[in-house]
């Protein structure tokens, strides 16, 4: 509740000498959707709330496009006040070159270590011991999305797990139905192939890959059991004749495809569809099999900036995006986990539930985007994005990966 | 030297070819004919895109892309142009249109003042090591724009211009100047040289021929050339967010935010209106300027 | 006029030259300096930063390593080669027609040329939906009763290049026709008279007559598509984003994705660096007999 009161006493002080905190913040994101939108907008409501002025910096065009807007901005010598990153490594050379600004006082002041849950995001936000950066929310990839109409077509319960799925694969394929969908972009592909990783084989082989790097183990008899399963999800998706992600999805909700693995906004389509969950349709964390999220997301960085009012602008709004009350009204509109283990979700939905039940009991791992810098990710989509649509073995398919991991960095 | 501005409009225009002797002839009906069938291919996109737009977003959800209709809304178009989301600000295109104008109207004149200057001067006055320059801007042509994106921020921040209109309307002039160059070199070297060779005889100098001949002369090329700029600009995206600071973005941002979200719901049908709608300024300019798409003057030039 | 006999060299021409100062400028700053930048940070292991750190040739082995980067010069081989053909075939035939006295002219040319002014981030979206085997043009046809109707480019690994084709023409082929009706309305009235006079069929004029008149404005499409066609990026990422699997990469898409997605920049640089190289070996052989030795106007 502290930062409630405090929150709230920054209104009031704002109210009464209004231009003697006033300083205006240009904050910059790649949230342009609707509920994207509507998130940001409760950060934005907070700051100005608390006397300062939150100026929107909406970049959209997908997160690439946006930073490199944003990098050129910081090389250009025009600096935002806050800049949205995925946390992990992508923002760790403007880190290095000193334009982004430490935030370790704050941090320690605060206890960041003790109230962020779990502790592994701030890693992704420091930098030769120093935090970077304040993490704010939690996207998990492993979830695998059932579509009920489907399996009451064919006469076939639903699912409750990988294996019974790829099981009743051919079932639906006999009744004209795609088994697995999948959209075409590079990205889903890997994203399919990570989500087996973490849940077939486990947090340990996922660490030891995507952590330490271990080009034996990418070689080894466990990532060759997620290739074999690699090896079905391609034989589900085949004929899967969409590329984007929700038209992949679109294809569940209306009982064409029997499931999707995708991560959790694409809750925000079956809900607009109508759909409730448990009833429509079921969510299956970590497949069902090892109930374990992935803690991507994204971070705010606050350049270096010369400006003094403004400079502690940056500071209230570090600790107001960590405030509870932000977090639960950012994140509740953005469909996403807050990163607070201290707080009450009670408006959340069936699948949000379930997977802040699987926050609370620490089955965790990190995110490829917090261990493996932007290169070898790219190259891990284009492998993934080759096998999935061609003859590709198992096997060649497992050397290259190998390969990717022995040069990662 | 002949008043050449003195022509009256009844040379000016008219295409070429012979004159269609009857209404329906076998010629006409294959002209016709093919003119009709090409086009189909051209507007079956069209079609798509209007038919989407009007529909609600459960329609689309069904599926069948080719149907019409069932319940026409123009509630997409209000929402692209009023009150889609950037971000906060859900003011849909509307908010960056005036910004568009403001990058175009001078990033066009610029530089196709420029170039065309550039490209009747070496059409017409080459002088040495002309054509090598001339080289590297065709080669220039070629380079992918996002290899140069870092070297000209350091450019524009070293000349402080970084962030402002003017750098971009310099960053539009520099990228257009490869194609327009040669676009007006070749018009120019493939007119009639006795032209030229008259008007210094006379005694006119490198402007005086610049403005009374070659401008009246070139009206087709210059309508090419407004059309490959205006829509180039206009529907620039990188340059405009990369080299300018938000006050400054074009409409081409909140296209690119309403359309591009990977993680949100996508409003098919809100997309194709912003597009339509983003690609109705250029489509007014090819419509109005097409008119002047006439036959050259150079023969009623010279004669006179 | 370019006489070299006379006094004051530098001075001849005063004008001409005041006039190029600007395309003088671009040229060696911007375009010969940029590309001197570019070729340089190839040799660097530049990651998010442009960064003097040399690694000698490790960024061109690994690009020639890289299955992506072969299947990029492949497609751009084959996409290349019949863009051209396709762009120049169909823009002057449609050009031709145009320029026949017709009716609605100005309706027409706005119709071919209309694709031109849409961003392709949407109409990419269109055309996916159009190439779509389910509900696109395939399903279409299927419906009215043809149920062996195959029509689906896009989400065929072997002609997937075809499906980009078809909607690249259909964006490009408008500008081209334009260019080519400017040159056609460039060319002189009785040059038409004198072939009708003398008797010699139409299609004769065209191609023995009237395209010779035209050469500099064919090469100045030839280089408008060829420039285009080289760093051709938007369309595939808006109609497959390099799909299925990487059949449909592009060289401009993987410097795109080098420098801002994977973050390296020294990758983007080198792959760049191949693109430029290319180019030249292709543009100083014709620069050469395009301007070496002579003199001739045009």
């Amino acid at each position: 509740m502290r930062y409630g009161l405090l929150t709230a006493a920054f209104a009031l002080s704002s109210a009464l000498h209004a231009s003697a905190y006033a300083a205006e913040l240009e904050v910059t994101h790649w949230w342009t959707s609707g509920g994207e939108a509507a998130a940001v907008a409760e950060f934005a409501k907070a700051f100005d709330a608390s006397g300062h002025k939150w100026i929107d910096g909406a970049v959209g065009g997908g997160g690439p496009t946006a930073r490199t807007v944003f990098v050129s901005r910081l090389t250009g010598g025009d600096p935002m006040g806050a800049t949205q990153f995925n946390h992990g490594r992508q923002a760790e050379e403007l880190v290095e070159a000193g334009l982004m600004r430490d935030l370790t006082d704050i941090a320690t002041e605060d206890k960041w270590l003790e109230v962020i849950n779990p502790p592994t995001l701030l890693d992704g936000c420091t930098v030769d011991g120093k935090i970077y950066c304040v993490p704010i929310n939690i996207h998990s990839w492993q979830w695998l999305w059932l579509s009920h109409k489907a399996f009451e077509d064919v006469g076939l319960p639903v699912p409750k797990n990988w294996d019974e799925f790829v099981a009743a694969a051919p079932k639906l394929r006999e009744a004209g139905k795609l088994p697995l969908a999948l959209g075409s972009q590079p990205w889903q592909s890997a994203g399919l192939f990570q989500v087996l990783m973490a849940s077939l084989g486990g947090p340990e082989i996922f660490n030891k890959v995507y952590g330490d790097k271990d080009a034996e183990a990418a070689a080894g008899e466990e990532i060759k059991r997620v290739f074999a399963a690699a090896g079905d999800a391609r034989e589900m998706a085949k004929g899967s004749n969409v590329q984007d992600w929700n038209q992949a999805t679109n294809l569940v909700i209306t009982g064409q495809a029997g499931g999707q693995v995708m991560g959790d906004w694409a809750q925000g389509d079956f809900q607009v569809a109508g759909q409730v969950a448990g009833k429509d349709y079921s969510c299956l964390p970590g497949l069902g099999v090892n109930e374990v999220i992935a803690t991507g997301g994204d971070a705010f960085y606050f350049p270096v900036l010369k400006d003094e009012e403004k400079s502690k602008a940056q500071i209230d709004l570090a600790r107001l995006m960590l405030s509870p009350e932000v977090q639960v009204a950012f994140n509740l509109k953005k469909g996403s986990l807050p990163v607070r283990g201290d707080i009450d979700l009670n408006a959340a939905n069936d699948c949000m539930k379930k997977g802040l039940e699987i926050l609370a009991a620490g089955k965790t791992v990190p995110a490829p985007e917090q261990l493996l810098s932007q290169d070898t990710i790219t190259q891990i989509n284009d492998l993934m994005v080759e096998f999935f649509s061609s003859e590709m073995s198992e096997a060649d398919a497992q050397t290259r990966f190998a390969d990717i991991i022995a040069g990662a960095d | 030297m002949a008043d050449v501005t003195a022509i009256s409009p009844a040379e000016l225009a008219g295409p070429s070819g012979r004159r269609p002797r009857r209404a329906i002839s076998r010629r006409n009906v294959f002209i016709y004919g093919t003119l009709l069938l090409v086009s189909v291919y051209y507007l079956l996109p069209l079609y798509l895109m209007i038919v989407t737009s009007l529909k609600g977003l459960p329609e689309i959800r069904m599926g069948n892309v080719f149907a019409p209709p069932v319940e026409i809304t123009f509630e997409p178009w209000v929402k692209a142009w009023a009150q889609a989301c950037t971000g906060l600000n859900c003011d849909g295109l509307s908010r960056g249109f005036w910004n568009s104008v403001r990058i175009t109207v001078p990033s066009v004149i610029l530089s196709i003042l420029i170039a065309s200057i550039n490209g009747y001067a070496l059409a017409n006055w080459r002088f040495r090591g002309a054509n090598v320059f001339f080289t590297i801007l065709i080669f220039g042509a070629f380079i992918p724009y996002q290899v140069m994106l870092y070297p000209i921020v350091i450019m524009l921040r070293e000349l402080g211009l970084y962030g402002g209109l003017w750098g971009l309307v310099i960053v539009h002039t520099i990228f257009g100047m490869p194609i327009l160059t040669l676009l007006f070199r070749n018009y120019f070297t493939s007119l009639p040289e006795e032209l030229f060779k008259a008007a210094r005889v006379d005694g006119a100098g490198f402007w005086a021929i610049y403005l009374k001949i070659m401008l009246p002369m070139s009206l087709p090329i210059f309508v090419v050339a407004i059309i490959i700029q205006v829509t180039g600009i206009w529907n620039d995206f990188l340059f405009g967010i990369v080299y300018t600071r938000p006050e400054y973005y074009p409409m081409t941002v909140q296209l690119n935010n309403i359309v591009n979200s990977v993680q949100g719901v996508k409003e098919y049908n809100v997309n194709m209106a912003a597009t339509l709608l983003t690609g109705l300024v250029p489509l007014i300019v090819y419509f109005v300027s097409g008119k002047l798409f006439v036959r050259g003057i150079a023969a009623g030039a010279v004669k006179g | 006029m370019t006489g070299q006999s006379r006094p004051n060299r530098l001075l001849r021409n005063l004008s001409a030259k005041i006039a190029s100062i600007p395309m003088v400028l671009t040229a060696l700053c911007v375009f010969v300096g940029g590309t001197i930048w570019t070729v340089v940070y190839s040799f660097t292991d530049s990651r998010l930063l442009p960064r003097l750190r040399f690694v000698g040739l490790d960024q061109y082995e690994r690009l020639w390593r890289t299955p992506r980067w072969l299947i990029s010069i492949e497609n751009l081989a084959i996409f290349g080669t019949l863009s051209l053909i396709f762009s120049l075939a169909i823009g002057f035939l449609l050009a031709a027609l145009l320029d026949q006295k017709i009716r609605f002219e100005n309706t027409f040319r706005t119709i071919f040329l209309y694709p031109f002014a849409l961003s392709f981030i949407v109409t990419g979206l269109v055309w996916q939906w159009l190439l779509n085997p389910d509900f696109g043009v395939q399903g279409l046809v299927r419906s009215w009763g043809w149920e062996s109707f195959t029509f689906d480019p896009l989400y065929n690994q072997d002609i997937v290049i075809y499906g980009i084709l078809i909607a690249a023409l259909w964006q490009g082929t408008g500008l081209v026709m334009c260019i080519m009706l400017a040159g056609l309305r460039g060319i002189d009235e009785d040059i038409w008279k004198a072939a009708r006079v003398d008797g010699i069929p139409m299609w004769k004029t065209y191609l023995f007559i009237v395209i010779p008149m035209m050469r500099p404005v064919f090469i100045t499409a030839l280089v408008l598509i060829a420039s285009g066609i080289v760093r051709v990026y938007d369309l595939v990422v808006a109609q497959t984003g390099g799909g299925p699997g990487i059949s449909s990469e592009v060289p401009a898409k993987y410097v795109y994705n080098m420098m801002f997605e994977a973050q390296n920049l020294g990758q983007g640089f080198a792959a760049s660096t191949m693109m430029l190289l290319s180019v030249l070996i292709v543009l100083i052989p014709w620069a050469y007999l395009e301007f070496g030795g002579r003199k001739r106007h045009g």
